[in-house]
């Protein structure tokens, strides 16, 4: 399966691989840097309680982050 | 050559266990300081080489790149860079890197790496590594970076001798790790870049582009570090080069993972699939939807038990010594300003803040606690959606939660939250939660205007009402705040979820006594000196017809038999009445005076107004200042009742009381948003760094009162009340 989607919509427990980001924006430059780069596979872990914000696994590392940040990291599923 | 001591830097991660490591190998002997012009700890420490040569050591503040976003960051890379006048380049480095997390602290070490310091790499975390069935190629990811490689266990210790010998090297080789070359037309605009503020002092390495480039990827022009005369000059050199080359830094991001992922795949050999950890066995229940949400608000309710109740005793405690200790004074020096300045002033005045140490204390360890084994994150990610409302972060509800403590180990628990707006936010509404400084005089307040037969449970109510009109407030600032008055783009959450681990307990006891000492020499200092201001404006000038009466009173009643009651008591009465009078003629009673036609319309007497300037001090001595306006004798302290039935009394010159329900209301509302403690605003000086931010707190906080208060008593006699 190929279909694009994008991380916020990443259900729990499935693993995606990233196609793209917008660029030139600090907040994203820093998720980059932090291993959400092109061609990095990122796992759904688990949404908080309400819904927000979403723990992700990549390169070994948790992150968690708002919808808000996930929305703008296109994907498709692995 | 002469003598010098060699500087080491440990560097890493958060989360990599960086401090631990730090206060394995310095123990006590550490200092603990700001860098000037941030708020950022500078912690520098000293330790023996195998050799018993001395070495010092510098603990950087954790961080993910060289690429600042945060205070902290800036700090690391400028003194890495040498930039930072008052603390030298350090000679060597310590990278201390989460063995489990390898891939991700390969970014920062590559970064560093290419700085050309001599570096030493700890693989911290090693058993975690190994639980997942990692096997790193230790001999192979030495040989490409060209550095020694410690493997540590830093909670238990394990590793540490190696560790020590690596750090006595004094040949410690410098690193080979040669990092992709920069794409060449970045590399073209940065040597021009680099060779225009070489002109003007800017930047001070020649030899590398280091320097101009991650200046220029620091996109805060707030960060310390780049003077201000040089913003605009980096300013131009950012845009040009995002001009040329747009997204210039996620593409340096990209070749620099290209590489690591490279470096990763030659030393790490990972299982297929990724085991499960406990780590996640433990989220599993502790972020569960339902359980999660239990889980925390269980501790939380514990906490506060301990904050509230078990500090208690030990808060008696304080209060006992610091009694006795006036006492003691009392008896052995003569009568006289002298004596009266110590025991009413210092003594008293010192003590009435200290008392709050057990509090710090607790909140402190927990804080370490949680920061230690990693819940604190678990926290924050529960109540992110919450403190997001406002503007806010999951981080910044501990510290705001602490306030209603007290503010002032509130806003020292700011410093865990990492983004600058997010915290300064915090800072500015903590003390709007109702710290326990204004629980007496709520209590005062309410039985005064309440009659006796109402029920306590109403009473309660009103109680439960001041407090959700201060956390109203607090909420309804941090949004205002966030929307309009602080400038710069919210930056994004992002919370990292490091593994549990046991907690390193000396560590934690460590910063409890670093936060305590700090927390003490502020009492010592700066509210030492205020309270002895506050005892002077009440104590004079001196009236001498006053204080000669005053003493034949109290020679009277030391004269008289215990079995006169009566007469006891109506000399002390007595007493009361020129203790009171000689309070009326202070600077104090006379502020109160000036003050009047300014809080008259707040429905407030000139009396009131020398309580208000008393709670300066700290909010709960408007009782005790209340009591001596009154002329209230009590032996008593905490009992409330005479003065309460005291107030219910005090009629104006024209027979009506002064103390209407009205009035009641207004006051209590005016405690609720006022700032009137000036340790809050010392301490929050210092965690801001600005004087300017504590006066826009104070001003903020008590124009909200004023207006509040003004249009309650206004629109309340409109109407008839």
């Amino acid at each position: 399966m190929h279909a694009l989607s994008t991380l916020s919509k990443l259900p729990v427990g499935h693993t995606g691989i990233i196609q793209s980001m917008p660029t030139g924006r600090v907040g994203l430059t820093r998720l980059r840097e932090l291993g959400l780069t092109p061609g990095a596979k990122v796992t759904m872990v688990r949404r908080a309680p309400l819904g927000e914000p979403i723990e992700i696994a990549v390169r070994g590392s948790h992150l968690a982050m708002r919808n808000h940040e996930a929305a703008d990291i296109s994907i498709t599923l692995a | 050559m002469s003598e010098t001591t060699p500087l080491l830097a440990i560097v890493g991660n958060p989360n990599s266990g960086k401090t631990t490591i730090f206060n394995l190998l310095t123990g006590l002997r550490q200092k603990v300081g700001n860098y000037p012009g941030v708020t950022v700890e500078k912690k520098i420490g000293e330790c023996y080489s195998q050799h018993g040569k001395k070495l010092r050591l510098i603990d950087l503040p954790g961080a993910y790149s060289l690429n600042a976003r945060s205070p902290d960051e800036a700090v690391l890379r400028d003194v890495l860079l040498g930039r930072r006048p008052e603390t030298p380049r350090p000679d060597r480095v310590v990278f201390i890197a989460d063995a489990a997390n390898l891939e991700r602290n390969l970014y920062l070490l590559t970064q560093v790496l290419e700085l050309g310091l001599p570096t030493v790499l700890v693989l911290n975390m090693m058993d975690i590594a190994t639980a997942k069935e990692w096997r790193i190629d230790l001999k192979k990811l030495s040989e490409e970076l060209g550095v020694p490689v410690v493997p540590m266990k830093a909670t238990t210790g394990s590793g540490f001798l190696e560790l020590k010998a690596a750090i006595s090297r004094e040949d410690v080789p410098l690193p080979n790790w040669q990092s992709a070359p920069l794409p060449e037309d970045i590399r073209a605009a940065l040597h021009t870049i680099r060779a225009e503020l070489l002109l003007t002092g800017a930047v001070h390495d020649k030899t590398t582009l280091l320097e101009p480039l991650y200046l220029l990827s620091d996109h805060d022009p707030l960060h310390a570090g780049i003077q201000g005369e040089y913003l605009g000059q980096i300013q131009r050199g950012r845009d040009t080069l995002s001009s040329t080359h747009p997204g210039w830094e996620d593409q340096l991001v990209a070749d620099r993972y290209a590489q690591i992922e490279k470096l990763t795949q030659d030393v790490l050999q990972r299982p297929d699939k990724e085991l499960p950890t406990l780590t996640q066995k433990l989220d599993a229940v502790l972020l569960h939807p339902t359980f999660g949400g239990i889980t925390v608000f269980a501790f939380l309710v514990f906490l506060f038990y301990l904050i509230f109740k078990v500090a208690e005793g030990p808060m008696g405690w304080i209060d006992a010594f610091f009694g006795d200790l006036g006492g003691w004074v009392s008896a052995i020096m003569p009568p006289g300003d002298l004596r009266d300045l110590i025991v009413d002033g210092a003594i008293a005045g010192v003590g009435g803040v200290v008392i709050f140490l057990p509090q710090i204390l607790i909140l402190f360890f927990f804080i370490g606690l949680m920061e230690d084994t990693g819940y604190m994150a678990r926290l924050a990610f529960i109540l992110d959606r919450v403190m997001s409302l406002v503007g806010l972060n999951g981080k910044a509800f501990l510290p705001f939660l602490s306030s209603y403590a007290c503010a002032i180990p509130g806003v020292m628990a700011t410093r865990t939250i990492d983004n600058p707006k997010d915290r300064l936010i915090t800072i500015l509404i903590a003390p709007l939660a109702s710290c326990s400084a204004r629980i007496p005089v709520y209590v005062l307040l309410i039985s005064a205007f309440m009659p006796d037969t109402v029920s306590t449970w109403i009473k309660a109510c009103i109680m439960v009402g001041l407090y959700s009109l201060g956390t109203f407030g607090a909420f309804f600032f941090a949004w205002i705040l966030n929307k309009g008055i602080m400038r710069g783009a919210n930056a994004p959450m992002i919370l990292e979820m490091p593994t549990y681990k046991m907690p390193a307990l000396k560590s934690i006891l460590l910063l409890v006594w670093q936060r305590a000492k700090a927390f003490l020499v502020r009492a010592g200092t700066i509210i030492f000196g205020i309270s002895i201001l506050i005892w002077a404006a009440s104590t004079y000038p001196k009236n001498h017809e006053l204080n000669d009466k005053a003493a034949v009173i109290e020679e009277r009643i030391a004269a008289l038999d215990e079995s006169a009651v009566a007469e006891i008591e109506a000399a002390k009465k007595e007493l009361a009445s020129v203790k009171s009078q000689h309070l009326a003629q202070s600077i104090a009673g006379r502020a109160g005076h000036l003050i009047e036609p300014i809080i008259k319309p707040l429905g407030y007497d000139w009396k009131i107004g020398i309580g208000l300037i008393g709670s300066f001090a700290a909010r709960e001595v408007f009782v005790n200042t209340m009591s001596v306006v009154y002329a209230v004798q009590s032996d008593d302290d905490e009992d409330l009742a005479p003065v309460r039935d005291r107030i219910r009394e005090e009629r104006h010159a024209d027979g009506t009381a002064v103390y209407t329900p009205l009035v009641c209301i207004s006051l209590l509302v005016f405690y609720v948003f006022a700032m009137q403690c000036v340790s809050t605003m010392a301490i929050v000086k210092r965690e801001t760094g600005s004087w300017g931010w504590m006066f826009f707190q104070l001003g903020f906080m008590t124009g909200t009162a004023y207006i509040l208060s003004l249009g309650i008593y206004q629109i309340g006699t409109a109407l008839g009340y």
